[in-house]
């Protein structure tokens, strides 16, 4: 049987993606589907949305269905030294920003914990890339890197508000807003120009990266430029290389996420489906020394990207009266299904259904014939 | 077949204008100066397809990816924050977001201040910057008479000319914030479609500028 006429788009992907990550030796972490909602009160600005679904448990316990994965995985793992690998197949629950209503998300994802070095930032990388290539063959993944615009957001020396209405302008591409924002509140000429380069830029690493960092040079600390441009420089040269752009229009919560960010885009969905970075500062406020990289692949955007030629409800038909015997019409529906064929047996034929072939039943013979012949 | 970029534009008087920018940046659709009430148009040559929308439904449209670009108001924008990217400020339909009052009104901080407004999440944000206890009225239109019959206290809405507010006798007792129409694009469709987006933003820009 054809299981890709079976499985739903987002279905399909959850497979391919978990064979993929398996294959790079990450172990699945299952998890229960109930969190303390403590977790997420501590640590709301980290999520999504802030609303979450809690009930009362039998203990009296007050608890949340997910509506995130990373946060259980860090409270929950038991790390005992070196790097922690795991992927998850969840589905997690919360508000949609355009329903404004609460809904259930399919979600698989992987994170690395704990001794992140620099082939892990690639790994991780590379196992996005593929991520959104195993999806579509027409995908973009977009890095940009929280130190850098931090960095440059720091030589403005504004208030706090200003700096956040700076972010949301980077976050937007928009260049016009920035440059007011950042002449009301005094900043020099030269500065607003490197953030409006930061802002305009996006390409290839191979394009952005030779104009952006010579004038980054002196704001940005060396080693954190030499680190984006290496982990880039290698990413382009490598088969992902070909989706890698380089955005700082990718921007998360400064005080979770620390150095690289990305967000991943496939033709025909209209908004990013996967999502991921580096979040030491989170790992910090939940106490933990270590430091993390992971990413998730949102798959309820791909129900509509992945549409099967549904123009038939079923293969084939079968029609029967009183006179038949079960066995010997499961017989007729068994040798019909062993040829490939959807079966549905029934004794009058529903108006609206779609099939390709409608047979009758002849139950004293034990034959199939055209039910229009 | 070429890959069409889909622009929504407001219908009315700003997406003439709009569309007339389009076209002067060497992206036209001859086919829109038909007279029919046709919403869609296509240049297939250049892979162009231009649809008038509502303009406070343009963001909708934008957003949810059916169209790559389109032009919206920052008053919109600013309501329902649409996860989009804002490229240009086109220095249309330029007005402002103001309180508005009758003459005589004088604010009682002692009180919650009663605020009738179309645009509640901007009117919320500008009192919540100020810690000022407001009653936000939601109402649809004509919110001028609301000050007016004792519904609130005082209006949040958009002032062109200020015509309508003297004639109801209204007064500005602040601006909110500035607002003209931005060219906005789809998050994803600004990846896919980039060449065609940044050479639209440089041509528009450039008669943006030279009005400046």
């Amino acid at each position: 049987m054809n299981t890709d006429m079976i499985l739903q788009g987002d279905e399909r992907a959850a497979l391919a993606l978990r064979a993929l990550y398996h294959s790079y030796g990450y172990t699945q972490y299952k998890m229960n589907k109930f969190e303390e909602y403590d977790l997420y009160v501590q640590n709301k600005d980290f999520l999504i949305s802030d609303n979450v679904i809690t009930f009362t448990d039998t203990s009296g316990k007050l608890l949340a269905l997910k509506p995130d994965v990373t946060l259980s995985i860090i409270k929950n793992g038991r790390r005992t030294g070196g790097v922690e690998k795991v992927y998850y197949q969840e589905n997690v629950y919360r508000v949609s920003g355009r329903t404004h209503a609460f809904r259930e998300i399919m979600q698989v994802g992987l994170e690395c914990i704990g001794e992140v070095d620099a082939y892990c930032l690639f790994e991780v990388l590379t196992l996005a890339a593929a991520s959104l290539a195993a999806i579509s063959e027409h995908a973009v993944l977009d890095v940009s890197h929280l130190g850098i615009v931090s960095a440059v957001l720091d030589t403005l020396s504004v208030t706090p508000d200003t700096r956040r209405a700076l972010l949301s302008c980077i976050g937007e591409k928009n260049l016009h807003e920035m440059t007011s924002i950042a002449t009301a509140a005094g900043v020099d000429a030269d500065k607003i120009a490197l953030l409006g380069q930061l802002i305009s830029s996006y390409g290839a690493p191979g394009d952005v990266l030779p104009v952006l960092l010579p004038l980054l040079r002196g704001v940005v600390a060396d080693g954190i430029l030499t680190e984006f441009s290496d982990l880039l420089t290698a990413l382009a040269a490598s088969p992902a290389g070909e989706i890698v752009r380089v955005d700082f229009s990718v921007v998360g919560d400064i005080g979770y996420y620390n150095g690289l960010v990305f967000k991943g885009f496939v033709a025909g969905v209209p908004e990013s489906l996967l999502s991921g970075g580096e979040y030491n500062g989170l790992m910090r406020k939940m106490g933990k020394s270590e430091n993390a990289i992971g990413f998730a692949v949102y798959l309820d955007a791909l129900e509509r990207l992945h549409e099967t030629d549904m123009s038939f409800d079923v293969d084939t038909v079968v029609l029967y009266d009183d006179g038949v015997t079960p066995a010997t019409l499961a017989e007729a529906v068994a040798a019909l299904r062993a040829s490939g064929k959807s079966t549905l047996a029934l004794r009058t034929l529903p108006e609206k259904l779609r099939y390709r072939t409608a047979l009758i039943f002849d139950g004293k013979e034990g034959t199939l014939r055209e039910a229009n012949a | 077949m070429k890959q069409m970029l889909n622009i929504a534009l407001p219908k009315g008087r700003l997406g003439e204008k709009v569309y007339a920018m389009f076209e002067k940046a060497g992206f036209p659709c001859p086919a829109i100066h038909e007279d029919n009430r046709k919403l869609i148009f296509e240049n297939e040559e250049l892979g162009l397809r231009f649809f008038w929308a509502k303009p406070s439904d343009v963001p909708i449209y934008v957003e949810r990816g059916v169209a790559d670009i389109g032009v919206a108001g920052k008053d919109i924008l600013l309501e329902y924050l649409p996860d989009v990217y804002e490229l240009l400020d086109l220095q249309l339909g330029k007005c402002r977001m103001a309180v508005a009052a009758p003459r005589d009104f004088h604010d009682d901080p002692r009180r919650t201040l009663r605020v009738a407004t179309k645009f509640s999440r901007i009117a919320k944000n500008y009192y919540d910057a100020q810690g000022r206890d407001i009653d936000i009225i939601h109402l649809n239109g004509s919110i001028e008479i609301a000050p007016i019959i004792g519904l609130s206290d005082v209006i949040v809405d958009i002032v062109e000319t200020g015509t309508t507010l003297r004639e109801n006798n209204l007064e500005v007792f602040a601006t909110v914030v500035p607002i003209s129409a931005r060219l906005i694009a789809n998050k994803a469709g600004f990846k896919f479609k980039n060449a065609t987006i940044e050479e639209i933003v440089r041509g528009i820009a450039a008669q943006v500028e030279t009005k400046a």
